[in-house]
């Protein structure tokens, strides 16, 4: 409405009257009729423009203008302290941390409580009602877009032509299969790969972490367990995942039935780590009674006999591998695991 | 009035010399009797025959009752033939032995002996049956070992128990593998060596003493490891995450939000 | 005035393309009612925004890459230790570059505290009904999004490769491969091969940055709009009724409070970040299939789906070569697909069951609805029991239960809770409703005794002001009018005919179970029946009478003749 080009001309070249800075009228909610809809600008004022107690509003401006030069300077000391404090050790990642997260925090909360004291006691109290509509269109506005479609669906011809149609619907089909046919490179086919593990005949079970082999005369001591895995597959982790196992010294007469004994070397037995629940290392375990504990949702093996399942959600017990020595005394797998270790599977049978 | 040399029987203050009196005499006759070991702590025994002989009296007084005279065990102990003074080092210096209450599993307490007294019961355990030793110094230093070795084993065959600090976890049956925060290097040691409890024993073939040494500088060192991020909530996990981001920083931010909305005074403003 | 130079000017320029005064106007005039519980929904929202900016951070460094390495950094407990580029790039973050591992944390702790304000935002919308019309289709968005969040979280904490995170990663194998038919090739797709492969890295790192966020971000962007095209509902109060919104309009005052908010979230959260570590992955180690710690849980989120897990009993169908593992099945998709869909269905099924089908823009206290009040309790003691028996074994440990014991608690607790949650919840409601009711009719107790002439001692009461009475004297949910319609020869309306419609007016009586409020043609009772022996209460104002409900059929909470 007003001419951009013309000069600012105190008069009142432009719309309406200059607003005039003093005393705000009495504040009270306004109603605000209609929802703008009308072109017209408001005449009568909707906000007041200061507030109501205006002594205390200066006081906290002061306020206010603390906290936003105290956050000033905080971020500042964020700068500072970057620019300052080495990192590369534990001790100095730890004083940087807090020097960073320290002036950071104060920046930010510094600002945030400036920010409400403005609210609160600078700007006035306001309660302003507006009206609704509901949210349901009226009937002749209904009425008109329904027309509008209408009208559009019978001018494409898409109603009318059911040649058209089902063509188009039939072109749709694959072509919105299509990305999903795309993914099938995403991965292999399973086949049989969780049918076995790596291990087969003679093949070594070495100590997991310095990776050496073993005789039973160095793992001897009754109540001893290690983690053991196949000799050369120790950096192979999709190896490990499904052919890490443990070893488990016992006293002579406790293994029993149904652990088989003919695939036991010297009361060693050895059975897969993987938990037959969801695949987690069952590992804890305890020696005095004898159990395997899964730490992840408590699934517990009793190691003595067959490593049956006595508590928790595993449905199966863990799968024993057989043992057996070589020529030179080393602790061997006699072959592969008989059944499919780890987890369930539709396939598994 | 009487002089007072013959009358100070009579006063009151009397009666509680007496008492004084008897009770120390009781006292340092009962302490003449019985306090070899506090008289003796400035005198140790110096030769193993010596210590033998001691640690055999001191296990007769503290540790007899349930394994038997002989270290025999019975049916509230187990036999002591054989294990070996590492198993007496750890279960005495930690205060385990002697138990205090049956119970799942013997709690860490403040230890009932003197480290000299330990190892004299130590050695004649040892004396009786043989079994695994107390490392030497140079075997739990932490200085040289291969801390990533460590690490790799810790992970394997204790973490799963202890929990990736050593914090500890549950087990069955009310009972937990402790945290390892209160363990000096030798009852790291012994405990792997021994395998206590329910513990699985770690033998120095299955994992040498090097290897030991290993494992025992990485928990050293990460239990001496700051936390860089700031508090460490107990380095449990999430779980203890999960309690700090409800209770800590959602709650102090619905404080914020509950002050950013909140009503005016009806006093100054309308 | 320079404001007014700088809207002619610049203004202007803008107008002059865009046609923005009057859109704008109606923008800045939106007017937005004020409860600290409106503001949960900007903490989810503020907190995915912080998301992005320390995600974008963490992104310039970090390498979403399985490829082993060997470490050899600042770190010195994993010297020599085999890693994954992943997570030795996050160690190099942590320890190497200035500011890392506070935006590390910072980014961790806002992604604790979206999913929770969202739970609580959730819980929020649903305790005061919010999700009724015009709302619905808000609601499942934010149940999208919600199931969105998990995930987003999910993925990104699995990022780093870590011991504890690789961990949850097997359980999601292992859950997918219990999946009939199809979960093998599920697994093998998804990581590429066996686990863990060389694909899952990469591939959930594109999930976790590109994907999710921008799913996330239009659906936040749908979420807001219709929330502001349909303006946000408010509490009940004095004036307040479906057909107005009343509080202070957004320019100035709500952008100002909304921007001290975001302050205020991202000082909350680089304060935590400051003073409580959290994911410090150095101490996990990296992944390896070969080990695990004791106390191995996900983040908060994911709990309830590892409790499920933990209470399930062994229970496995083999058949004709076949296996369905149930005792992973059932725990992976039962409670969460009851929760998810339960709570999709929910405003339709209140909806059939109420037969209420007006715009609703005035919240319920929740004792005013009883019965959904305890239907939600019930659900969140359901998934608090899942919850905490995810964390078992660290309860177990620290209060010295026994492990097996806190999962047989578990198993019974999860059946008997939520009854037992729902039948308390119900009647403290409708207790409270009384309590209302009493307050309505007699007054608010002020605690000053009287002597009565006659001896007896009587408590004055004072009338409740307007704003009070517009707060507690709310509509009642309306039983379905049955008895009307029913025909004369006794058949029921239509629509309640048959098993499906007494399965309806059964849900009627349940779900609007409600204290009525009594007597409202006589005003509450104060005029009538209050002059024999209850003269000595000081009576509600007089002269408001509240008409009869026939007239004020568009009733909206306003008592009749109130300003």
């Amino acid at each position: 409405m007003s001419d951009p080009t013309a000069p600012d001309d105190p008069a009142g070249a432009h719309s309406g009257p200059r607003r005039v800075i003093g005393t705000p009228p009495p504040a009270q909610a306004r109603s605000l009729m209609g929802d703008g809809a009308g072109s017209a600008p408001p005449v009568q004022r909707e906000l007041p423009a200061g507030p109501a107690n205006p002594v205390r509003a200066k006081k906290a401006e002061r306020v206010v203008a603390a906290f936003f030069i105290l956050s000033m300077l905080a971020s500042i000391g964020f700068i500072a302290a970057y620019i300052g404090l080495e990192v590369g050790s534990v001790d100095a990642v730890f004083r940087s941390n807090l020097a960073l997260g320290l002036s950071m925090s104060v920046a930010f909360l510094a600002l945030g409580f400036g920010a409400v004291i403005w609210v609160r006691h600078i700007m006035p109290t306001v309660e302003i009602t507006e009206q609704r509509h509901p949210m349901r269109s009226t009937t002749e506005e209904r009425q008109a877009f329904n027309q509008t479609f209408t009208e559009g669906a019978e001018a494409s011809g898409f109603v009318k032509r059911p040649l058209l149609r089902r063509t188009l619907i039939a072109a749709t089909l694959p072509l919105a299969v299509a990305p999903i046919v795309l993914l099938r490179d995403m991965g292999p086919l399973p086949g049989t790969y969780l049918r076995h593990t790596v291990w087969r005949k003679g093949l070594r079970l070495l100590n997991y972490g310095p990776n050496t082999p073993l005789r039973p005369a160095d793992f001897s001591s009754p109540g001893g367990m290690i983690t053991v895995v196949p000799d050369g597959y120790q950096d192979d982790d999709d190896a490990l995942a499904m052919a890490t196992s443990i070893i488990i010294k016992f006293q002579p007469g406790v293994l029993g039935a149904p652990t088989h004994m003919n695939w036991t070397v010297d009361n060693i037995v050895c059975y897969s780590k993987i938990c037959t629940h969801v695949g987690c290392p069952a590992a804890l375990y305890d020696e005095q009674e004898h159990h395997i504990l899964c730490p992840c949702h408590q699934s517990t093996f009793d190691a003595a006999h067959g490593a049956l399942v006595t508590f928790g959600p595993a449905p199966r017990p863990l799968p024993q591998l057989p043992l057996t020595t070589d020529s030179e005394g080393y602790l061997v797998a006699a072959s592969d695991f008989q059944e499919p270790v780890g987890p369930s599977f539709w396939e598994r049978g | 009035m009487t002089p007072l040399s013959f009358t100070w029987r009579r006063r009151r203050v009397a009666r509680y010399a007496v008492v004084v009196l008897g009770l120390g005499l009781a006292g340092s006759v009962y302490a003449a009797i019985t306090g070899a070991g506090e008289s003796s702590a400035a005198t140790a025994p110096t030769t193993m025959q010596q210590q033998i002989a001691r640690g055999q009296v001191i296990f007769q007084q503290t540790c007899a009752t349930c394994h038997g005279l002989e270290a025999q065990g019975s049916n509230v102990a187990p036999s002591l033939i054989g294990v070996g003074s590492a198993a007496v080092y750890f279960q005495v210096s930690t205060g385990r032995m002697p138990l205090r209450e049956q119970a799942p599993e013997a709690d860490r307490k403040p230890p009932q002996l003197t480290p000299a007294q330990t190892l004299a019961v130590a050695q004649y355990i040892q004396s009786l049956g043989g079994g695994p030793t107390i490392p030497t110094p140079a075997q739990v230093s932490t200085s040289g070992a291969n801390v990533g070795l460590g690490q790799e084993l810790f992970t394997a065959d204790c973490a799963q128990c202890h929990n990736f600090d050593g914090a500890g976890g549950a087990l069955t049956n009310g009972q937990y593998a402790p945290s390892l925060n209160p363990s000096t290097p030798t009852q790291i040691y012994t405990a792997m060596l021994t395998g206590p409890q329910a513990m699985p024993v770690f033998d120095d073939t299955t994992i040498t003493p090097a290897e030991k040494r290993d494992i025992i500088a990485y928990v050293i060192n990460t239990r001496n490891t700051p936390n860089p991020g700031g508090f460490s909530l107990g380095r449990v996990g999430p779980v203890t995450e999960g309690l700090v981001a409800f209770l800590g920083l959602l709650f102090a931010v619905v404080l914020s939000a509950m002050w950013i909305t909140a009503k005016h005074r009806k006093t100054t403003d309308e | 005035m320079s404001v007014e130079r700088a809207l002619e000017g610049t203004g202007g320029w803008l107008d002059d393309r865009f046609h923005g005064a009057r859109g704008f106007r109606v923008f800045f005039r939106k007017i937005f009612p004020d409860h600290w519980t409106f503001l949960l929904g900007e903490i989810a929202l503020y907190s995915f925004i912080i998301l992005l900016l320390t995600g974008t951070f963490l992104t310039l460094f970090f390498q979403p890459s399985m490829t082993p390495v060997v470490y050899h950094g600042s770190y010195h407990n994993l010297d020599g230790v085999r890693m994954s580029e992943a997570y030795a790039s996050t160690l190099n973050i942590s320890f190497d570059i200035r500011g890392g591992l506070l935006m590390r944390q910072i980014h961790h702790w806002a992604a604790d505290l979206f999913v929770a304000a969202i739970l609580a935002h959730m819980l929020r919308i649903f305790f005061t009904g919010a999700y009724r019309k015009p709302r619905e289709v808000n609601w499942l968005i934010g149940l999208v999004m919600f199931t969105l969040a998990l995930l987003e979280g999910l993925f990104g904490y699995s990022l780093p490769d870590d011991l504890l995170s690789g961990t949850g990663l097997r359980i999601t194998e292992g859950v997918l491969l219990s999946i009939p038919l199809v979960g093998t090739y599920l697994q093998f797709f998804l990581f590429g091969g066996p686990f863990p492969g060389n694909d899952i890295i990469p591939r959930l790192y594109i999930i976790h940055v590109l994907l999710i966020p921008g799913i996330l971000l239009a659906l936040i962007t749908a979420h807001l709009f219709i929330m502001f095209h349909q303006k946000h509902t408010q509490m009940p109060g004095k004036g307040r009724t479906d057909t107005n919104v009343i509080g202070a309009p957004m320019y100035p005052y709500f952008m100002a409070k909304t921007g001290a908010f975001f302050f205020f979230i991202f000082g909350i959260l680089a304060l935590g970040s400051t003073f409580a570590q959290v994911n410090p992955i150095w101490l996990y180690g990296p992944y390896t299939p070969v080990g695990i710690s004791s106390g191995s849980q996900p983040d908060f989120y994911m709990g309830f789906l590892e409790g499920s897990l933990r209470m399930s009993p062994s229970w496995t169908w083999d058949l004709a070569g076949h296996t369905v593992p149930w005792d992973v099945l059932i725990p992976a998709l039962v409670p969460l697909g009851l929760i998810i869909t339960g709570a999709a269905l929910w405003p339709f099924i209140e909806q059939w069951a109420t037969g209420d089908r007006r715009e609703h823009h005035v919240n319920d206290r929740p004792r005013n609805a009883p019965t959904r009040t305890a239907i939600g309790i019930a659900t969140v003691t359901f998934y608090g029991i899942l919850w905490l028996e995810g964390a078992n074994d660290v309860i177990a440990d620290h209060l010295d239960i026994s492990l097996y014991t806190t999962t047989e608690i578990a198993r019974y607790a999860i059946f008997i809770g939520p009854v037992v949650a729902y039948m308390i919840t119900k009647r403290i409601c409708l207790g409270l409703q009384r309590k209302d009711l009493h307050m309505l009719q007699h007054g608010v107790e002020t605690g000053i005794i009287h002597q009565l002439p006659s001896g007896e001692y009587v408590e004055q009461t004072r009338p409740l002001t307007e704003d009070e009475v517009a707060e507690l004297d709310v509509r009642r949910p309306e039983k379905l009018p049955i008895e009307a319609a029913t025909s004369a020869g006794g058949v029921p309306p239509r629509g309640m005919r048959g098993g499906l419609g007494r399965l309806k007016l059964a849900a009627n009586k349940v779900v609007t179970e409600s204290v009525p409020i009594e007597t409202h043609g006589n005003g509450y009772g104060h005029g009538n029946g209050h002059e024999n022996g209850h003269g000595e209460h000081a009576a509600l104002p007089t002269g408001s009478d509240h008409g009869t409900d026939e007239a004020d059929d568009g009733r909206n909470g306003t008592p009749g003749s109130h300003a």
